[in-house]
This record gives structure tokens, C-alpha cells and sequence, in this order.
């Protein structure tokens, strides 16, 4: 049986920032998110009473990693006490499917050409038109590439971002298994050199990448704090993709454009791709050519 | 050749259904009980006396094993892509091989740990071949976790326990192999304890080379104290007994925890609850096909024939041809039911696995692996030590190939696509996996790993496990002449013909053809199985 057919359960979806008329709080109302839930286990309950399998299994170092993220005195938005909650908005209707997004990442990371850590895919529309979907790694919330990894060397950061320490990856490629979105890319063989790094690799920055280990888009995690968005959405020059923070509620793309990100979302109807596996994406695809994409099909 | 005549008879024993019932009596009072000391010497004849045939066929087989080191060393220079892997084929052969070589490990298990709880006496003679085999097959099998890694110089890493992550299913591989392999040597070395101390007896007597010596020594050094008396006996008995017990449920664990570390995603095709019984099941299966052939090998090469008779290989194959069923059932479940679910990605895969792109390597499973066996089991004219061999080699490589079919079309599957469009228009096509000389010699050297190993553990321990023999013998002499009870049991004490040569007691038995032990390059009797 495939997740696909999970029924979806009304609450267990993180709310987004407040583009609604009230705002969110989601501590007070009927409005408990799972991770608030969780939050509220981890701190006082105890993790037994979690009533979620995956919920009970996330692994230790997703644990240590988000465990600031829990604090019950964090924001209303996403239950942080972090500064930014990094997602992305992905609006498929601008997008003509050039791919520079994928060579401009690729160059900046030194990637061979096969390793589209943002993969344009060509897809079908209900008309049979067709159209392009950028898909980077979606950062889930309750990320399964995760708890699967034998030597925690995957992580999740307090700021949102599923990242991969190259040097304790031992190549046993279950995290690609566990992925969903085919999001994981393996390095079988040697890297491409890439020249003296300013900085040392790391899982923000792993370049260049290690061989036999596996690697994945990062959101350009190393540039975000200095405020620079993603490699991708610099280069598209349609503007397409957009980077966000859940917590200041703003969102910019490549070609100047900034938004209200709550606004955003909830005016485009936008929404994440393959919500039925409980992953939680920070991605949201903003449709409009009647595309269907396995999607949820509500906001928030 | 009277054994057209004699497998005959025995085909019609078996269909006998008291023949699966622990009735020592009913089933093996018939023959007579081969003489001891002719167990004796058979069991230590291959440590004794070298096989013509010993050092050309270890070197070949090392050869092989010299490649499939040379392919890992190109593979280590120059990545796991030489191995034929790509993202969208991410696993492919080193996974299908670790769970077909941790798998064929289970028929020690079966035939020795399940037939000795049972009581079932003509697993006697199999019981060390069994054994062995596991013992053998399973290391090999945990070795695949090398060329399986990507970096496995980190290899440490699995087994420092800060970098553990306990939700992590290869973790709890990791420790239920681990476990497994050491019940596996305990099983092995606890029959043999008493073999050990006769063998030693034995060592004692013949020429005295360094060689002989050494062994001598290490015989002596693990077989400890033991004398052979009643009470060492019944103790070790009760251990026995004890760790066959334990055996089957870690058996059970390794390959259900096996299976979680395919079935702990949401990939269809993995993502299938029946995965830990369809692993478990395969590997009886497998295993039971694997102690089948090295039964029949070491019945031909070390001439067993007095001891492993035709009945032996049929009755194995009843098990292994009951478990295939077992296994043919559980796999129609699989895609039955799967195929029924409306999802894109279960439908595509259960179509491509059938029908589509990978429908070579199921059917060959199905014809190979689920209908042969049947078929030959079913008619008494192909029912014989032949036709079992020959179905049991058809299921190890049917076993092998259907692990390829479970590991490789889901780890190809496209997983992000459009459902609409005429053919359900794909985000993404199916990736293929490409063998390559390197994972293909790996795999070979592997499997050449098997037979070399157990040609070494042949020539180095007993080869059946003469004091469960001699034991079985005496209580067979008990049954026939109750009188004589109290004078039988101290036949199977370790002190027991003592005296006698070593060739000389060999034509005492039943006059079946085991003699001129020293010989070992004349042909024997009969020239089947
Ligand atoms: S660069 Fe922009 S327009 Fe081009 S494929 Fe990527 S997202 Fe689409
Ligand atoms: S998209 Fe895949 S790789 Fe990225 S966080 Fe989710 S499961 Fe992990």
C-alpha cells in the first residue's frame, strides 16, 4: 500500500505564516499542529505519549537538532525560537523550463551535469499541455531521509534546513530510498575539483562534494545569513522561484520582486507537492495551468 | 546400477507421511545403523587424507577470488558508479546479493536447528554439512555491506556507538546479523565438541607430520575437557538444544529486519508489510536449495554414500519444495494485491515488474524457482536424487534472480511524475541498472567464497557429526535389542574402539562402498545424483 492513500487528517498540516484574517496562534485554538503537538510531548509530556510512529522515531540527531525549535516560547508561526524559518515558493506558471536554475546551482556547487539537486521535470497538464516544475529539496518538516540514516548524518536545523554531513555519510544510500521526491543525489564517482574554498566543507557549504556519499540541494544554506538567496533563484530570470522566511513573512526572487510570503501564498492558492506522505514540504508550487501534481490542494 | 531400484523404494517412502514426524523409530529403525567405527573413519577421512582434486580446485576458486578483489579494488579507485549504479538506480546487485547470501545461510538453521528440535533423526549425517554452510555463507554474505557502502573505508563508523542512530533499520541490521553470526559459530562448534575429542583420537593415531600436529593441538585445545561421559553429554545436549532454540528466532530477526531497511520508505514496491515473512520465506527457500546441493557435493566428493542416502536429498527436498510454495503464495499475495491499489506508482511497478520492463527475470524466477521444484517433486520418476539436485541448483539461481526483481524495479521507479497525459506522462522515465564486470566479478568471487571455505572447513573438522551418529546408532541398537540396552550405551563413549586401525573396520558395516579410505580417487558405486 502507498502512502498515497493515507487519509490526510485536517490538523496534521503546519500552519503557515497568518495571511489569515486572524492570526495564528496555534497554541490556544483547535488549530494544534503536530509539531506544536510534538513540541509540547518533547518538553512536558514525555516522547511516549506521542501517539505518531514516526513521531516516536525521529532520529537523535533530528531530535538534538530541532529540539530549540520546540521551545514552547517560540514564535507563533512555526513553534521556533529561531530567527528565520527558510521555505521556498515555486510559481510553475512563469516557469518555460530553461533550466539555468539547475546549471547555475550545478556551477556553484560543482556538480556533474546528472546531479540536478534542482530538477526541472517536464510534466503533463490535465489538457495534456506541457509544463515545467523545478523541484529542489523540499526540506521537510518531518523529513524521512532522516531517522533512516545509520550515523546521524543527516540532520535537520533549528532554522528549517535538512542538511547532510558529507564527512560521516557512509554511502548506504537509504536516505534516497526514503526520499520521496527523488531529491537525494549519490556521488558515484569522484567529484568535479572544484578550487580552494573560502570555506572548509560543511553541510551548508559541502563543496566540493565527497565521493561515495550522498548529496543534495541545501538551499544555498551557507548564503542565506548574509542575505543572499539561493543560487537558483538568482539565475531565474523568469522569477520563478522565490526565497522565504517564515518568521519575517517575506519572500524575494531573482528579478526584484518581494512579497508578503502569507499573502503570497494564500491569494495563489498555493500548494506543496505529496503532502498525503506526512513530510510537511517548506515548498510550496504556485499552479495555474490546471496543473495537477499530486499536490494538497488546500493552503494551510 | 541397482539405485534405479533403490531410489525407487526411496520415493516411495516418501510420500510416506510419517516421514516429516520425529518417529526416530518408525523411519530409521528400517536400515540398519552404519558401525561406528565406520563413521568414524569416514568423518575423519576427508581431514586424513587429501582429494586429488583439493589444491586444483581451491586454486581456481581463489583465482576467482583473486578477480572479484581485483574488481573491488577498481571499484574503490574509482566509485561505486563502476559498479553500474546511477541515482535512479541506487540499489542493485550488492543488496540483492546480501540478502541472497545472508540467505542461503538459513538452511543451517533449518535443517540443523528446526530437524534437531523436532527430534527427526535423518538429519544426523546432514546436520554438520548444514552447519557449515551456514557458518560459511553467512560472513560472505555480511561482506557484501563492503562494496555495498559507498565510503566503506567508513565502515568503522557503523560500530561507533556516538554516530548511532537507533531509528535507523540498518543499525538494527547490523546488530541482528552480528548476533546471528555469533549463534551461527556457537551452533557450529557445540555438535563439535565431541567430534573434536574422537577426532583427536584419531590425529593421535596416524602419521605425525607438523601439519597433523597442529591440528592435533587445536583439536585437543576446543574440545576442552571432554571425555564423553554421560553427564558432559547431557550437558552438552541441553546446550545444544538451547541455542537451536534461540537460533530460529534470530534467524527469523535478520531477515525481517533485512527486509525493513527496503520496506521503511514510501517507495511502492518497498513499502509492503508482507516484506519481512516474503524475506524470511525466501530464505528457508534458498537456504534449504543451497544445504541440498553441498549435501549432494560432499556425498560425491568425500563419498558419503553409506551415510547421505538418496532419501536424504528427497526428503530435504520435500521441505525445500514445501517452503517454495510458501514462497509462490506470498509472492502472488504481493503483486495480487498490489496491483489492485489505484495508485500510479504501485500499479506501474507491479506492471513494469510483470509485464513490462523487468518481466524476464520474474517469469525466469517463476518457471526457475516456483513451478520446476513442483513439477519435479510431483512425479515419482523425476523424484530422485537427480532431479532434487537439479531443482535445487534451478531454485538457487531463481533465488538470486528474484532478489534482483525485489531490489531493482522500485529502486529504478520514477517517483515524481503527472498523473495525466495518454500513457500517464512521467516527470521522470524509469532508471536501469547496467551490470558491470566489476559487480558481476565481485558477485562470482563471492560466490566461488562458498565452495572454497567449505572445502577448507571440510578438510580441518569432522565431516558428519559422528558422536550425534554414534549416539542415534546406539539407541537404534537399544530399540532393536532391548536387552542388550545397558551394554549399548557405552558404545557411543569416546573410548570405544579404541584400538581398531583406521581402514579396517570400514568393510564391516553394511558392505556399502566406503572403504579404502586412503584412496580417495577411486570411483564409487553407483553414478547418480
Ligand atoms: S531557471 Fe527559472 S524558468 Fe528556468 S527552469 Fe529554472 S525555474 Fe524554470
Ligand atoms: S525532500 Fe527528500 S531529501 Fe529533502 S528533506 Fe525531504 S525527504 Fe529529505
Amino acid at each position: 500500500m502507498s502512502a498515497d492513500e493515507q487519509e490526510q487528517d485536517e490538523t496534521d498540516r503546519a500552519p503557515i505564516p497568518s495571511a489569515h484574517q486572524q492570526p495564528v496562534t496555534v497554541t490556544t485554538g483547535k488549530h494544534v499542529s503536530r509539531r506544536r503537538f510534538l513540541g509540547a510531548a518533547a518538553s512536558g509530556v514525555g516522547l511516549a505519549a506521542v501517539g505518531s510512529v514516526s513521531g516516536a522515531l525521529i532520529s537523535r540527531s533530528a531530535r538534538s537538532q530541532a529540539a530549540p525549535a520546540r521551545k514552547a516560547t517560540g514564535s507563533a508561526v512555526t513553534g521556533s525560537s529561531a530567527t528565520h524559518q527558510w521555505a521556498m515558493v515555486i510559481d510553475l506558471r512563469n516557469c518555460n523550463g530553461c533550466k539555468l536554475c539547475t546549471t547555475a546551482c550545478q556551477r556553484y556547487h560543482y556538480l556533474h551535469q546528472d546531479q540536478t539537486w534542482i530538477h526541472v521535470f517536464t510534466m503533463q497538464s490535465a489538457s495534456g499541455e506541457p509544463y515545467f516544475m523545478p523541484r529542489p529539496c523540499m526540506m521537510c518538516e518531518d523529513p524521512p531521509c532522516v531517522p533512516v540514516c545509520p550515523v546521524s548524518a543527516n540532520f535537520r536545523t533549528d532554522e528549517g534546513l535538512v542538511l547532510v554531513t558529507q564527512q560521516r555519510c557512509v554511502g548506504t544510500r537509504i536516505c534516497m530510498n526514503a526520499c520521496p521526491y527523488q531529491a537525494r543525489y549519490f556521488n558515484w564517482s569522484a567529484p568535479v575539483p572544484a578550487p580552494r574554498q573560502p570555506f572548509p566543507q560543511e553541510p551548508a557549504w559541502p563543496v566540493p562534494q565527497v565521493e561515495g556519499t550522498v548529496g543534495k540541494c541545501v538551499s544555498c544554506a551557507a548564503m542565506l545569513p548574509s542575505g543572499r538567496i539561493p543560487e537558483c533563484a538568482s539565475y531565474c530570470p523568469m522569477g520563478v522561484i522565490y526565497m522565504g522566511d517564515l518568521e519575517s513573512d517575506v519572500a524575494v526572487n531573482g528579478i526584484g520582486n518581494s512579497v508578503t510570503l502569507s499573502k503570497f501564498l494564500t491569494e495563489n492558492t498555493a500548494v506543496r507537492f505529496k503532502t498525503t506522505f506526512g513530510t510537511h514540504p517548506r515548498v510550496w508550487y504556485i499552479t495555474g495551468h490546471g496543473q495537477t501534481l499530486d499536490m494538497d490542494k488546500e493552503v494551510a | 546400477m541397482s539405485s534405479h531400484v533403490e531410489s525407487l523404494g526411496s520415493a516411495q517412502r516418501a510420500w510416506d507421511p510419517r516421514i516429516l514426524e520425529p518417529v526416530e523409530e518408525l523411519t530409521d529403525a528400517e536400515e540398519p545403523p552404519p558401525a561406528i567405527e565406520m563413521i568414524r573413519s569416514a568423518a575423519m577421512r576427508p581431514v586424513l587424507f587429501r582429494p586429488k582434486w583439493f589444491w586444483p580446485a581451491v586454486g581456481v576458486l581463489s583465482a576467482l577470488l583473486a578477480l572479484g578483489f581485483a574488481a573491488w579494488v577498481v571499484q574503490l579507485r574509482t566509485g561505486l558508479g563502476s559498479a553500474g549504479y546511477s541515482d535512479q538506480a541506487f540499489w542493485a546487485i550488492y543488496e540483492a546479493n546480501l540478502v541472497t547470501f545472508i540467505g542461503v545461510s538459513y538452511g543451517g538453521a533449518v535443517v540443523s536447528a528446526i530437524l534437531r528440535i523436532t527430534k527427526t533423526t535423518w538429519r544426523a549425517p546432514l546436520t554438520r554439512i548444514a552447519e557449515a554452510t551456514a557458518l560459511v555463507t553467512l560472513p560472505i554474505g555480511m561482506l557484501f555491506i563492503i562494496p555495498h557502502l559507498g565510503s566503506s573505508w567508513k565502515l568503522w563508523e557503523l560500530i561507533w556507538p556516538p554516530y548511532w542512530n537507533l531509528s535507523s533499520p540498518i543499525l538494527w541490521d547490523f546488530f541482528a546479523v552480528s548476533t546471528y553470526l555469533l549463534a551461527t559459530c556457537v551452533f557450529f562448534y557445540l555438535p563439535l565438541v565431541a567430534d573434536l575429542a574422537i577426532g583427536a583420537e584419531r590425529l593421535a593415531q596416524g602419521a605425525s607430520s607438523p601439519g597433523r600436529k597442529l591440528l592435533y593441538r587445536a583439536y585437543r585445545l576446543l574440545a576442552g575437557r571432554y571425555d564423553g561421559s554421560l553427564s558432559q553429554r547431557r550437558l552438552l545436549a541441553g546446550a545444544i538444544g538451547l541455542v537451536a532454540i534461540m537460533v530460529i528466532p534470530m534467524a527469523v530477526s535478520v531477515h525481517s529486519v533485512l527486509s525493513f531497511a527496503f520496506a521503511s520508505s514510501s517507495r511502492p514496491g518497498y513499502l509492503e508489510t508482507i516484506f519481512p515473512v516474503y524475506f524470511v520465506v525466501a530464505a528457508l527457500y534458498s537456504g534449504v536449495a543451497l544445504v541440498v546441493v553441498v549435501v549432494a557435493a560432499a556425498r560425491r566428493l568425500f563419498h558419503l554414500e553409506a551415510f547421505i542416502e538418496r532419501r536424504h536429498l528427497v526428503r530435504l527436498g520435500f521441505i525445500m519444495v514445501a517452503l517454495g510454495a510458501a514462497y509462490l503464495y506470498l509472492t502472488f499475495t504481493e503483486y495480487l494485491v498490489d496491483s489492485y491499489s489505484n495508485t500510479t506508482g504501485n500499479a506501474a511497478w507491479v506492471y513494469q515488474t510483470i509485464l513490462g520492463r523487468y518481466w524476464m527475470p520474474f517469469w525466469f524466477y517463476f518457471v526457475a524457482g516456483g513451478v520446476v521444484p513442483i513439477l519435479v517433486f510431483m512425479f515419482r520418476r523425476t523424484r530422485t536424487a537427480t532431479g532434487v539436485v537439479t531443482a535445487a541448483t534451478l531454485v538457487l539461481a531463481a533465488m538470486w534472480v528474484k532478489r534482483l526483481v525485489i531490489v531493482i524495479p522500485p529502486a529504478t521507479e520514477p517517483l515524481v511524475r503527472s498523473p495525466f497525459g495518454p500513457t500517464g506522462a512521467l516527470g521522470l522515465g524509469w532508471g536501469t541498472y547496467h551490470f558491470t564486470w566489476v559487480s558481476i566479478s565481485i558477485t562470482v568471487a563471492m560466490a566461488a567464497a562458498i565452495p572454497l571455505l567449505l572445502l577448507i572447513v571440510f578438510r580441518l573438522v569432522p565431516i558428519l557429526p559422528v558422536a550425534e551418529m554414534e549416539e542415534l546408532a546406539a539407541a537404534a541398537e537399544r530399540a532393536a535389542a532391548p536387552t542388550a540396552a545397558a551394554a549399548a550405551v557405552p558404545v557411543a563413549r569416546l573410548h570405544a574402539g579404541n584400538g581398531a586401525p583406521v581402514g579396517a573396520a570400514d568393510h564391516a558395516g553394511n558392505g556399502a562402498p566406503v572403504g579404502a579410505a586412503d584412496h580417495a580417487e577411486v570411483p564409487r558405486g553407483d553414478g547418480d545424483a
